[in-house]
């Protein structure tokens, strides 16, 4: 496995003039983003506004407008993107006959899967062990944790050294330790390879306190820039509540990460007045780091 | 025992039923795995049910051989499937029976015009100790080809199922593994048909893979049992029809099922 011991910071991806659309039905339009390699973009947004439509574009796998480019910005040369990607979700049962060594060597080597390869065996448990994931390889992928299979996926995206990490971030089934570990994971991503990442995020907490960059996309780029400047938005007040965002007061509460306490939690922040500006948290963050 | 086999042996046909049951069993047992992984138990079943309207388009037309003009439905029929399929505008298993109903009914139509239905009522339950030598190869033809296709695309077949999109961005051409996998299940269902019949066929490819599924961990377990079951239950299911005089497709298929059902009480009670 290629490791650095620093993204080199002079690779640098675009993604240019995004435009999806389902007919008449305009899904997205005019994306046009850009992510220096160690850095972290997340794209936030309301339920509906396009986020994995957009995840799902770069990656090719709908019809689309506009390209992504990946450049050497040092000589200029476009080179061919390699994209790791983190699903949000597997299709998969909870009796189904897969182990994680099935999983990983069914996308990442022609070996059949049939036949167990003690080479390949030994190389991806290599690559769980970097996520702390080694001890899962011979488990059924069906009976992972949310956390344990996201820690799986990332393993198996980064194995290939892609220049871009894209990730859907699961909306369910991850305890709040297990975020910590998935964010934790992300910086040390972020400083040991030369990649960028880019995550869709429904957590604002996780995106203040981990994102270098940060997107608002609602069918176009409502607003970016970094965490602060984003936050402190129109739009974003618009989308996630007129009242102001506080990270301290939030972060302390219970988290489940689903669906619907996600809205809930968007919901409260509408309806709550919170006394402390977004700002002063933020600030205040800041200083007790 | 082996005053047992060595009566079997005498007929030349039990020797080639014997053979197209060692040749046909792993096969069935292979491809199941991914039939049932992918969930197409539904797909498979309507292949089969098509094979009525090849053979009866074979009629009309006025083909000697229906069985080439059976393939080339099945072929046909399975690659449109998979088209309408991508569109995701219907329930995969609603639309797939609305074609296996029409394809049957079109078929029986033609077939019974004039009363002469009972010319192809062994198509329906099938008949393996008719098949030639001939026939036998063909058999391992398409035996051959399955596992070329099976040691080059198992990993791919397997990732699509996963993620669709995934499997995309890691190179993965999905539609090409996706229409060559349903072009040879629609290949094996309709070479076969003949010996197993249109009601059984797609028991004895799913209930191998779908035992194995009780009680595997992992793939290597999964296609291990599934080809162990699928052999076990031909060659008892043979045996058995020959001493009790009953047909041999549903015998085959009563000693699947029953193995089902034990590895299902197995497999409850592991976990």
């Amino acid at each position: 496995m290629r490791k650095i011991s620093k993204p080199c910071g002079f690779h640098c991806v675009k993604i240019k003039d995004i435009g999806v659309s389902f007919g008449d039905q305009v899904i997205l339009e005019n994306i046009n983003l850009h992510i220096h390699c160690g850095q972290l973009l997340a794209i936030i947004g309301r339920n509906g506004a396009g986020k994995s439509t957009l995840i799902k574009a770069i990656l090719d796998d709908i019809p689309h407008t506009g390209t992504v480019e990946f450049k050497d910005v040092e000589d200029g040369k476009i080179q061919k993107i390699k994209i790791g990607y983190v699903p949000q979700t597997l299709n998969i049962e909870e009796n189904s006959p897969m182990d994680v060594y099935d999983l990983i060597c069914s996308f990442r080597f022609g070996h059949p899967i049939f036949m167990k390869s003690k080479k390949i065996y030994a190389e991806i448990k290599e690559a769980l062990e970097e996520f702390e994931a080694g001890d899962l390889i011979d488990k059924q992928v069906g009976r992972l944790s949310g956390g344990e299979l996201q820690r799986v996926l990332l393993s198996m995206a980064v194995m290939d050294n892609p220049n871009l990490l894209l990730l859907d971030e699961p909306v369910s089934g991850i305890d709040k330790n297990g975020m910590d570990l998935f964010y934790e994971k992300m910086e040390y991503l972020k400083h040991n390879y030369d990649m960028s990442i880019v995550v869709v995020s429904h957590d604002l907490d996780y995106v203040a306190k981990y994102a270098d960059q940060v997107v608002l996309i609602d069918k176009e780029v409502m607003a970016e820039g970094t965490v602060k400047e984003v936050y402190n938005s129109p739009e974003f007040k618009n989308v996630f509540g007129n009242t102001q965002f506080d990270i301290s007061t939030s972060s302390n509460s219970t988290h489940i990460y689903d669906v619907d306490s996600a809205k809930r939690h968007v919901h409260r922040r509408v309806v709550e007045e919170e006394q402390t500006p977004f700002e002063a948290g933020y600030k205040g963050r800041k200083e007790q780091e | 025992m082996a005053g047992y086999f060595s009566e079997i042996f005498r007929y030349d046909f039990m020797i080639r039923a014997f053979v197209a049951i060692l040749v046909i069993t792993p096969l069935f047992g292979m491809l199941g795995t991914m039939i049932v992984h992918r969930k197409m138990a539904y797909f498979s079943d309507a292949l089969g049910h098509s094979a009525l309207t090849g053979i009866a388009i074979g009629v009309v037309c006025g083909i000697a051989d229906t069985s080439l003009s059976m393939v080339i439905f099945a072929v046909v029929f399975a690659f449109l499937l998979n088209q309408i399929n991508r569109k995701r505008l219907v329930a995969t298993d609603t639309l797939i029976s609305v074609f296996a109903s029409c394809s049957t009914a079109i078929g029986l139509a033609i077939l019974s015009f004039g009363g002469n239905f009972s010319k192809y009522s062994a198509l329906l339950v099938g008949d393996i100790l008719s098949i030639t030598s001939r026939e036998i190869i063909y058999l391992m033809v398409i035996f051959v080809g399955t596992l070329v296709f099976w040691f080059l695309a198992i990993n791919k077949l397997n990732a699509i199922s996963v993620n669709p999109t995934l499997a995309k961005s890691t190179n993965i051409s999905v539609r090409v593994i996706e229409d060559v996998f349903a072009i040879i299940i629609a290949l094996v269902v309709t070479l076969s048909i003949k010996w197993i019949g249109i009601l059984l066929i797609n028991a004895l490819l799913i209930l191998p893979a779908a035992s194995a599924r009780n009680i595997s961990m992992n793939m290597r377990e999964y296609h291990g049992y599934a080809i162990i079951f699928s052999v076990f239950s031909g060659v008892i299911g043979l045996v058995m029809s020959y001493f009790n005089n009953v047909a041999t497709g549903p015998m085959i298929v009563i000693i699947a099922s029953v193995i089902y059902f034990a590895t299902y009480i197995y497999g409850r009670k592991r976990r």
